[in-house]
């Protein structure tokens, strides 16, 4: 080959930075840069979420019974009488059979024991929110911690997760939490805790065990070693930030699980609570009413949000799917 | 001088995205002649695979054609449905796609596959009569026909990708466009398999196209080759022309990009810049952004492809002398 | 600056083909199979081989990727010759102060919630070296020497943001910003267009230069391993069977696996006709290979002697050409 053409440079390289360039680094602190580009990956995310119609109407329905839940104690305080309104003990003292059927005075009507379902059905729209998320965080913090470390350390490490987790996986759900409830008494933390344990060590534990694994042999994990990165530097920095997506994902799961199994053990009368959508399904039927469908509102409007807001979450959850996992394989 | 076999003309598809249009292939016309076999080279993004899977009309769903001609052996391809393709797709015109290897069903046997492509595109045949051919394809890609009725995962990456050239072979295809044929293979085992494509094509007259990123392996097995850059065809003529008398400085830095293990070391050139983004291709010359002789009409105007003598094909405002 | 920087001996990496939970392995792959080699400061060592050679393999032995079966590797750090074969916790961490790694796939070795700032820094963290706005200033002058300016317009960038090129190049970055004196670049341009790839190489060979560090460059493209590198070292199933001045094996190539390996190579240049390769048969995987010459299947010269006598050891044929074959 004849050398026809005149050689092109060779690449520009300097070592000494500008003025100008160090100027502009030091108007770039690095907090607030990481600030901004986590805004800037907030925005991104959210568009690509909006764009899913489902996950639009779950997290309208969690919006409208998050605004119940602020508008309740707003209500007490300023709107209604707190003797006759009052979720817990207060009573209805202007209707005369009770349960009363929905009117003006008391749109859902009123319980049994004469407390206003629409009161009732709000005031416990916080505590179904605080059982839900904490469950979640609870669950998720331990899965994604069990399935890290079982997925880098493998051997008998893993092996040992991995079988607990079948364990848990084998035993029905709510049997369990019913059989504990059994030995003690739960509030809705302890439940809480409980369900975020069970569920932590047990599915979700497996499932971001496999995600981790792909991570695993990733060559900037490799890449991290040879840097000196220890093992936990390892697990934190790089393995558990690039679950995150999945683990948020899973989240939502888990606070459909949670609301869930506590409106059955409530239902059950099992659990040591004042006020809460299973509960008012449990008052219907102690006080007779279950069956009955001319007292519908004691059931239909707590059996009703009970599906709204488990349904609401599993559809956030359908719709972040879609973003997660196809961004996982996104090069 | 034997008749064209395929004859493109003013070719131009695009992708349509969610960012907007993408111009994979801009207004490219070439044409092959029948027993020849033309190299196509590029880097990725040049629009090469694009091409390829435009003449076989096997295009995604976001692909739209946006004019031009495809003849094959006088049939205009672009505006016949699918079914009417199917005539021609397999039958007459093959393709062996990247890291085909992969594309071998694992679930069945290796003769069973290329069976099923025979009969899918013949209709019924014998059983054995079948049998009979899929042992000879195997002699002739250089496979010993005892390994005929083993599974895809029992045989090596360089046996694979045979067996997929085989299949290839097995409805007697007029064209064969081969993409990346050899890329994921040890050299020895490419070697070997380029010695028998060639072979191969002498012996059948079949017209192929070699589609790939490395001029080594398109110096060896190619008579005509055309240049792809940015979606266009940028030049096109015989093997030896292209490599000693370069007329596009595309081509030449090219040529001057690839490492040779014969000859006195000489010093590589580096081509500055990246190729563009084709959802907003530059003005004018595609490469003026990169070239060191563009000049004040390579950015305003697309130069025209335009015969250079003796079918040597290029495009460029500012030619490279010899 | 030709005292000895790497010098491996007997290096061997056997993994075993498990059957089953409990039950031994019996089954071992030979992926290193007794190699020795030397480097010296400041050159450049290619090495070459086909899948299976078991070059990868070794590349990530001398980065304590792997812990080798058995063998010693010896690097100088600090002046001494130390052992890193067997080296743990703490002192493994310093002497990963020295030797560092580029890797082949640009897409894969970046971590994509990292910036670059992150990716380059990390060693510089790992390592507790200096405070977060020295690290800033490091990074960023790492950046304008691998060609990413202005670096301020990179820092903040996230892998998908860049081109392969540049993603190569924020990995040089990272490999040279804790100063190695010994640099494992597996196949770094294999993955790049050709066009980018010259850039890149290029800005290796520079900074070897301006850094003085010394490559193993491992690659299965002699074309490449050409340019790269002074020396070469020719690898078949987890053996060397070949080793010296780059020019002088290409030119004089002494192992009929080397022969067979040049004349395999596609030339880019159509008047050129390459000789048929001299070899039979396929690569075969090395599990409990037979104590013969790993080649002896697919050499077209083997003799008796090949037959009936253990794989030939690396012998100096004369002027720093090893050759391991009986028959040269």
């Amino acid at each position: 080959m004849e050398e026809k053409t005149k050689v092109i440079t060779k690449p520009k390289v300097e070592v000494i930075l500008e003025e100008e360039e160090r100027k502009r680094l030091k108007e770039m602190p690095l907090w607030r840069v990481r600030l901004y580009l986590t805004w800037r990956e907030i925005r991104n995310n959210w568009r690509l979420f909006s764009e899913n119609k489902i996950g639009l109407v779950g997290l309208g329905i969690i919006i409208f019974y998050a605004i119940m839940a602020i508008a309740h104690p707003i209500l007490m305080k300023w709107v209604w009488d707190p003797n006759i309104y009052d979720p817990i003990v207060g009573y209805s003292y202007d209707e005369v059979l009770q349960p009363a059927p929905p009117s003006f005075r008391h749109l859902l009507g009123t319980d049994p024991l004469g407390r206003d379902v629409l009161s009732q059905l709000m005031y416990s729209t916080r505590s179904e929110f605080a059982l839900g998320i904490l469950a979640a965080i609870i669950t998720v913090t331990i899965g994604t911690t069990v399935g890290a470390v079982a997925a880098y350390f493998g051997g008998i490490i893993d092996t040992l997760l991995m079988r607990l987790a079948d364990l848990i996986i084998m035993l029905p759900f709510v049997t369990i939490l019913i059989v504990l409830s059994a030995l003690f008494k739960m509030n809705l933390i302890i439940l809480a805790i409980v369900i975020g344990i069970l569920s932590g060590f047990g599915g979700t534990g497996i499932v971001i065990k496999s995600q981790a694994l792909t991570i695993k042999v990733r060559a900037y994990i490799e890449a991290a070693k040879v840097s000196g990165g220890s093992n936990w530097h390892i697990i934190f920095r790089h393995i558990i930030p690039n679950l995150m997506p999945l683990s948020f994902l899973y989240m939502m799961f888990s606070v459909t699980s949670a609301i869930f199994s506590e409106a059955v053990l409530s239902f059950f009368g099992l659990l040591n609570i004042r006020m809460s959508w299973g509960l008012m399904i449990h008052t219907a039927q102690t006080a007779g009413y279950l069956l009955n469908p001319k007292t519908w509102w004691l059931i239909v409007p707590a059996g009703l949000s009970i599906t709204l807001l488990c349904s609401a979450f599993y559809l956030v959850g359908r719709a972040l799917d879609e973003i997660v996992n196809p961004r996982l394989r996104k090069r | 001088m034997a008749e064209s076999i395929l004859k493109i003309e003013n070719f131009t598809m695009h992708y349509m995205t969610k960012a907007g249009e993408v111009s994979a292939v801009d207004n490219v016309s070439l044409e092959i002649r029948k027993g020849e076999s033309l190299g196509l080279v590029g880097e990725s993004g040049c629009g090469k695979t694009s091409l390829a899977i435009s003449i076989m009309k096997l295009l995604p769903e976001n692909a739209v054609i946006k004019g031009g001609h495809i003849y094959f052996d006088g049939t205009d391809l672009v505006p016949l449905s699918e079914d009417e393709m199917r005539r021609f797709r397999w039958r007459r015109i093959s393709m062996i796609f990247q890291a085909a290897m992969n594309s071998l069903n694992p679930v069945y046997r290796v003769s069973d596959q290329i069976i099923e492509a025979m009969e899918t595109h013949f209709g019924n045949i014998d059983y054995s009569e079948a049998r009979e051919k899929v042992a000879n394809l195997f002699r002739l890609v250089g496979l010993d026909p005892k390994f005929m009725d083993q599974y895809p995962h029992e045989y090596s990456g360089g046996m694979r990708q045979r067996a997929v050239i085989a299949m290839a072979l097995a409805c007697e295809p007029d064209l064969i466009i081969a993409d990346e044929p050899t890329t994921a293979l040890d050299v020895i085992v490419q070697d070997n398999i380029l010695r028998e494509l060639k072979a191969l094509q002498e012996k059948l007259g079949t017209t192929m196209i070699y589609i790939s990123h490395d001029i080594a392996v398109i110096a060896e097995v190619s008579h005509r080759i055309g240049i792809m850059y940015a979606g266009k065809l940028v030049e096109l003529a015989d093997a030896e022309e292209i490599f000693h008398h370069p007329i596009h400085p595309y081509t030449a830095g090219l040529m001057s990009a690839f490492p040779s293990i014969i000859g006195p070391k000489r010093e590589l050139v580096t081509i500055p810049g990246e190729p563009p983004d084709l959802l907003n291709p530059p003005s004018g010359c595609r490469f003026h952004p990169r070239c060191q002789y563009a000049t004040e009409i390579c950015r305003e105007k697309e130069p025209e492809f335009k015969d250079y003598g003796s079918g040597h094909m290029a495009s460029c405002w500012n030619p490279l002398e010899g | 600056m030709s005292e000895t920087l790497v010098r491996v001996e007997n290096l061997c990496k056997y993994f075993p083909l498990t059957r089953g939970l409990f039950r031994r392995a019996s089954l071992f792959v030979h992926a290193v199979d007794d190699i020795n080699f030397t480097i010296k400061r400041g050159e450049s060592l290619g090495l070459v081989g086909e899948s299976g050679s078991g070059k990868t393999t070794t590349g990530k032995l001398l980065v304590r990727l792997l812990e080798p079966t058995s063998g010693r590797i010896l690097m100088k750090v600090d002046g001494e010759e130390v052992d890193i074969s067997t080296l743990k916790g703490e002192s493994l961490k310093r002497f990963r102060r020295h030797v560092q790694m580029i890797f082949q796939d640009p897409y894969e070795s970046l971590n994509p919630r990292f910036t670059v700032f992150d990716t380059v820094a990390e060693p510089l963290v790992v390592q507790g070296i200096g405070n977060v706005l020295e690290r800033e200033e490091r990074v960023a002058q790492m950046l304008a020497l691998v060609g990413l300016t202005p670096p301020s317009s990179f820092l903040f960038r996230f892998p998908h943001e860049l081109s392969g090129g540049q993603r190569q190049r924020v990995a040089i970055a990272r490999a040279l910003i804790i100063e190695p004196s010994f640099v494992v670049a597996d196949e770094p341009t294999s993955m790049l267009d050709v066009s980018i790839r010259t850039g890149i190489m290029y800005l290796m060979l520079d900074l070897a230069e301006r850094l003085g560090v010394t490559y193993l460059y491992i690659t299965h493209d002699l074309a490449v391993a050409r340019y790269m590198s002074s020396r070469l070292a020719v690898m078949y199933l987890g053996k060397i069977v070949e080793m010296g001045e780059m020019e002088e094996v290409l030119q004089k190539p002494l192992h009929p696996y080397t022969r067979a390996l040049i004349s395999a190579v596609p030339i880019p240049d159509p008047r050129y006709k390459r000789p048929i390769p001299e070899i039979k048969g396929a690569i075969s995987e090395p599990i409990n290979p037979p104590p013969t010459c790993r080649f002896l299947d697919r050499c077209l010269q083997a003799a008796k002697i090949c037959q009936d006598s253990p794989h030939p050891p690396l012998e100096d044929k004369g002027g720093g050409h090893y050759v391991a074959c009986y028959m040269v």
